[in-house]
């Protein structure tokens, strides 16, 4: 189908587009990539009145390194994370994961604050963000806030965002030392949503140590599984009562169905994603 | 309010000037306003790839954004990179290979298979299919799309 009709302005500052969200009193939409909106337009899923277009907010967009914190823009595009060096040499987890995100085409216009933005429970950002221990910074007319990832995903693109604000920028610890990193997921083909996906970093591997698991695409949010961090930290990954255990902590993870696959296929898919990626850790 | 804006852009090398309403995804306004129907529209929510094209030098989907936000933009089409000759090794080798059956999803296939060959992508199949997992060929089966590639490729790093 075609878009709905609508309205539709392209400020020139962040200021203008927070006032026009604001005025627009939730029959105002941001748009950020579209990579998306642009489809729940055209499925006639949102019908906003006014869409405030981001794209020309370049206050919005880049990669800067802010001493110990790596603050990347809500607007900065997927293929400009992945050919930065900021990126690579301080987030590698990101690194690692963003191929896994969508196909080429998508990731020349999709932006790191739209996906937080819309919470799409198969996204591999909020997964990424909550494992990373990143901090959404949300700005309104009324000012800015910055929030721990770990509060902002709340459920089906459902976020801490309150009605005028928008996401301003992603704010993530720089990876310190020897920080180690893994990331999968299970496709059925490569850069569609993941049936299942598991992002992971750890202190040491030697034993486990500050384990950190985030799971997504299992039910209506990513989830972190704090269990099976508890039961792993301070063993191996070949070590089987702790990997026995935290394999059921896994499949304690609330597991909901879609298109793609059942609620028992994920909860089999999660276990089989924990064993890869604690090797590959 | 007039649901419509005077957009202004470069489509092919060539400057053109159209009044457009909102609504209207770029792809459709290359197609219907302009005329230039290479550009193919397939699912129109993003996952077919027929309607990749080139908006100031990046590839991207041509359903997934606006006519407006293309307003002082650069677009070059599968018209307008056979013409300047970009994509003649490509076209070639796709041939050669009988790298299409039906010819749908060919335009964005070459678009998509040009960003990557103009990247310096490797002669690798695994990296090629992965590139292209955003472009649907429901005839060849894709082998033949990706020995193409890789001819082009070999053909460049030839001595």
């Amino acid at each position: 189908m075609k878009a709905p009709d609508f309205d539709y302005v392209s400020p020139q500052t962040l200021k203008e587009a927070l006032t026009l969200l604001d005025e627009g009193d939730g029959d105002a939409m941001p748009l950020a990539g579209g990579q998306s909106l642009m489809p729940m337009l055209n499925f006639r899923l949102a019908t906003p009145d006014l869409l405030v277009d981001l794209n020309r907010l370049d206050e919005l967009s880049g990669i800067a390194d802010a001493g110990g914190m790596i603050v990347i823009g809500a607007m900065t595009r997927y293929a400009d994370l992945e050919q930065s060096d900021l990126i690579a040499n301080h987030a590698p987890l990101m690194a690692k994961a963003l191929p896994f995100i969508a196909h080429p085409a998508i990731r020349n216009r999709g932006t790191i604050g739209g996906s937080v933005a819309l919470a799409d429970p198969a996204a591999e950002m909020p997964a990424l963000l909550m494992t990373l221990d990143a901090t959404v910074v949300v700005a309104s007319l009324q000012g800015e806030r910055s929030i721990a990832a770990g509060d902002f995903f709340l459920g089906l693109y459902d976020t801490a965002l309150r009605p005028g604000e928008i996401v301003k920028a992603i704010s993530i610890p720089k990876a310190a030392g020897i920080r180690r990193f893994a990331f999968d997921e299970l496709t059925r083909r490569h850069g569609d949503y993941a049936m299942v996906g598991l992002a992971a970093t750890a202190d040491s591997i030697n034993p486990l140590n500050e384990l950190r698991l985030a799971f997504f695409g299992i039910a209506d949010r990513a989830f972190r599984a704090i269990e099976a961090e508890e039961a792993l930290n301070g063993h191996t990954a070949d070590d089987e009562p702790a990997t026995k255990l935290a394999t059921e902590a896994v499949m304690a993870l609330p597991f909901d169905g879609d298109v793609n696959a059942s609620a028992d296929t994920k909860r089999h898919l999660a276990g089989v994603l924990l064993k890869r990626v604690l090797q590959a850790l | 309010m007039a649901k419509t804006k005077d957009i202004k852009l470069m489509v092919n090398g060539e400057m053109v000037a159209r009044t457009v309403p909102f609504r209207l995804n770029l792809v459709d306004f290359l197609r219907k306003d302009l005329g230039l129907t290479g550009s193919h529209v397939g699912c129109e929510h993003g996952v077919c790839g027929a309607c990749t094209l080139e908006v100031d030098g990046k590839m991207v989907r041509g359903c997934l954004m606006l006519a407006v936000q293309a307003d002082g933009a650069t677009v070059a089409t599968i018209e307008g990179l056979s013409t300047s000759g970009r994509i003649a090794e490509l076209q070639a080798a796709f041939h050669e290979r009988n790298a299409l059956q039906c010819g749908y999803c060919t335009p964005g296939m070459l678009a998509s298979a040009l960003e990557y060959v103009e990247r310096d992508g490797a002669a690798d199949r695994h990296a090629i299919r992965e590139h292209l997992s955003g472009n649907y060929c429901r005839c060849t089966g894709y082998q033949a799309i990706v020995d193409a590639i890789i001819d082009v490729i070999e053909g460049r790093t030839a001595p």
